[in-house]
């Protein structure tokens, strides 16, 4: 017996229509269950700029302020340390910064509108940790001879020179973020604001 | 049986299959009788499960999922896991059976799987019940690191942090799936009240379904041996394997033994060494999370420690993506790959027993390995030390890959007609 030729064709249409139509409306239903897993409206609206004293800094010093929930640094940079960042410069995978991990008035040798200060998202671009000071050049950190001073990520062990760049063959990617920023005052920042957003 | 009793029984029969499953699943279903040590983690993880799951349902009574800080500047979470340990009459007991609950979780399903692996038991008729077993530990896996969020300090934080920006490294879909899983900018929470859900409710739901999948694959085909031969083959008159006994009452009463046993050791850790050195709850996460300040060494919990060293030994970019990216690839490959062993062991035997001189060696050299790669996930990365788990990767990886053909060229001892038992 052939069930082929006993098959009613009419019904076997209906049968794989009302099938597709059902799908349809689960493939609608589960809409709403993926949207509330995104972020929600009040995530959204969180990302309020944040102002920032750095007047108080001593040279070499710096602060840890909280911005979209992550941290962010002011570092305020000492002679030292600036010339510190020359010194990387050859061993630095994106030394240029051409890759965009800055807004265009921060591409420049310091990553910064200040030379002094370094405002930059303190999260490591691998996997999300925050790395820790290394600031001191030389054996003192721990780091090496050569090191000239910079951060270490306590995770995989990236690591980055005084203005967040990275240094070749690390596990991040790119340099560290640097937010948007903008000067209020000569001491006083405004992070995640530049005022061209 | 009195004629009542006897009567209610017969009531049931007719509306429900009681005592047919009662026959096929206990009294009537042979095991092998020559089953040894190993065959007691299949039943420890079983009861393990129970006691995570009677645990949990106490816990969440107490337990707050809320990350907003309190008025002391604790986040609520963190204050409601101490609040257990230290308020709640009995809380320190059943926190402590739960988090050491986690842990001999894992010992006992990585020996389980070591014993499937010494004796063949993946092999053909049982793939599915291995590929369900394979997909229990992956399930296990989310559902212990979900459910290691949740007392929200900072290995908690930093754990899910590191974890959840894996899947960013997937290319196009990446860091909007991260998105989707965090269901915000940060590891906040949202993220936590998800966590949450998903530890407590979805997924020990797969997990059962999983589970008793599991045992109805394993009851449809009969249990496996130390001999690796099927019992099935030689029958008495009445269809009953020769060399298998009803599991009730004859492993009931064995496995209970196993059961006093491993309650001995496991009721040791909880009362005198509930933190494990260190290894079963870390150190730092007896502090608050810190989205600000990452801890000095973070390390994930010893049961994932083997998987984590694989995704560090990657550290070369291919093909114009991340190592990061392929990093993932070798981690989850390093699991999945466990589901395809059926089909990778060419063997002529199954039973470790009957198995010649390479394949003794390499699953001795895969044992090390992963047994290293465990010991260097938990140590910060040195250069040497990822150069040796990069190694231990590739033997890891070849242990499987190459399989099919050292399985074949083997030298294998002749399987015994019927099971051997001293």
């Amino acid at each position: 017996m052939s069930v082929e030729q006993k098959m009613d064709s009419g019904r076997r249409t209906l049968l794989l229509a009302t099938s597709a139509a059902g799908g349809v409306a689960a493939v609608a239903t589960a809409v709403p269950f993926v949207a509330s897993l995104t972020p929600s409206e009040r995530a959204k609206a969180a990302g309020a700029p944040v102002e920032v004293d750095v007047g108080k800094l001593a040279p070499g010093e710096m602060m840890t302020v909280e911005w979209r929930g992550k941290p962010v640094w002011v570092l305020r940079r000492t002679p030292e340390m600036l010339a510190s960042l020359e010194k990387a410069a050859p061993n630095l995978s994106d030394p240029q910064s051409e890759k965009e991990q800055q807004p265009e008035y921060a591409k420049n040798e310091y990553r910064s509108i200040k030379p002094e200060y370094l405002v930059a998202v303190g999260i490591c671009t691998h996997l999300g940790c925050s790395p820790s000071e290394k600031f001191k050049p030389g054996a003192e950190s721990g780091m090496g001879e050569d090191w000239p001073g910079g951060f270490l990520c306590p995770c995989h062990g990236s690591r980055f020179d005084l203005a967040g760049r990275v240094f070749k063959s690390m596990p991040a990617p790119t340099n560290l973020e640097i937010p948007p920023y903008k000067y209020i005052a000569d001491t006083t920042i405004i992070v995640g604001d530049d005022g061209k957003a | 049986m009195t004629t009542k009793s006897q009567a209610l029984l017969n009531w049931v029969d007719e509306r429900f299959p009681l005592t047919s499953s009662i026959k096929g699943h206990l009294t009537e279903y042979y095991a092998p009788k020559n089953f040894n040590f190993w065959y007691f983690f299949g039943s420890l993880a079983l009861l393990v499960l129970v006691i995570q799951i009677v645990t949990g349902i106490f816990l969440v009574m107490h337990y707050k999922p809320d990350a907003s800080l309190n008025v002391s500047g604790v986040p609520v979470a963190f204050a409601s896991v101490e609040y257990i340990m230290r308020d709640v009459p009995g809380g320190w007991i059943i926190r402590y059976l739960h988090s050491t609950g986690a842990s001999a979780f894992f010992i006992v399903v990585y020996l389980h799987m070591f014993r499937g692996l010494l004796y063949g038991s993946y092999r053909k008729p049982r793939e599915l019940i291995w590929i369900f077993g394979t997909l229990i530990f992956l399930v296990l896996m989310a559902e212990a690191f979900m459910g290691y969020l949740l007392p929200w300090g900072q290995m908690s934080f930093w754990g899910a942090q590191v974890i959840v920006n894996l899947f960013s490294a997937i290319p196009l879909i990446g860091p909007d799936l991260s998105l989707v899983i965090r269901g915000d900018f940060v590891v906040s929470d949202a993220t936590l009240n998800r966590f949450f859900s998903f530890h407590v409710i979805a997924v020990p739901l797969v997990l059962i379904g999983l589970v008793a999948a599991h045992i109805v694959a394993l009851h449809e085909v009969g249990s496996n041996n130390p001999d690796g031969v099927e019992i099935k083959k030689k029958k008495d008159a009445n269809g009953i394997p020769l060399d298998g006994i009803p599991f009730h009452p004859y492993y009931t009463v064995k496995d209970i033994v196993g059961v006093v046993a491993f309650l001995f050791v496991f009721s040791a850790v909880v009362f005198f060494a509930p933190e494990g050195g260190g290894y079963f709850l870390e150190f730092n996460n007896f502090l608050p999370a810190d989205p600000l300040v990452t801890p000095p060494h973070i390390a994930p919990v010893w049961y994932f420690t083997p998987f984590y060293s694989i995704l560090r030994a990657v550290t070369y970019p291919l093909f114009g993506l991340d190592a990061k990216f392929w990093g993932v690839v070798a981690m989850g490959a390093s699991v999945i790959i466990i589901a395809f062993l059926p089909w990778l062991d060419r063997s002529p035997v199954k039973s470790m027993r009957y198995k010649g001189v390479i394949f003794k060696t390499a699953v001795a050299i895969f044992v090390v390995c992963f047994c290293i790669l465990g010991y260097l996930g938990v140590l910060p990365p040195t250069p040497g030390r990822t150069l040796v788990s990069q190694i231990c990767s590739v033997l890891y990886f070849a242990f499987f890959l190459a399989m099919p053909w050292y399985s074949k060229i083997d030298k294998c001892k002749p399987e015994p007609e019927r099971v051997t038992f001293k």
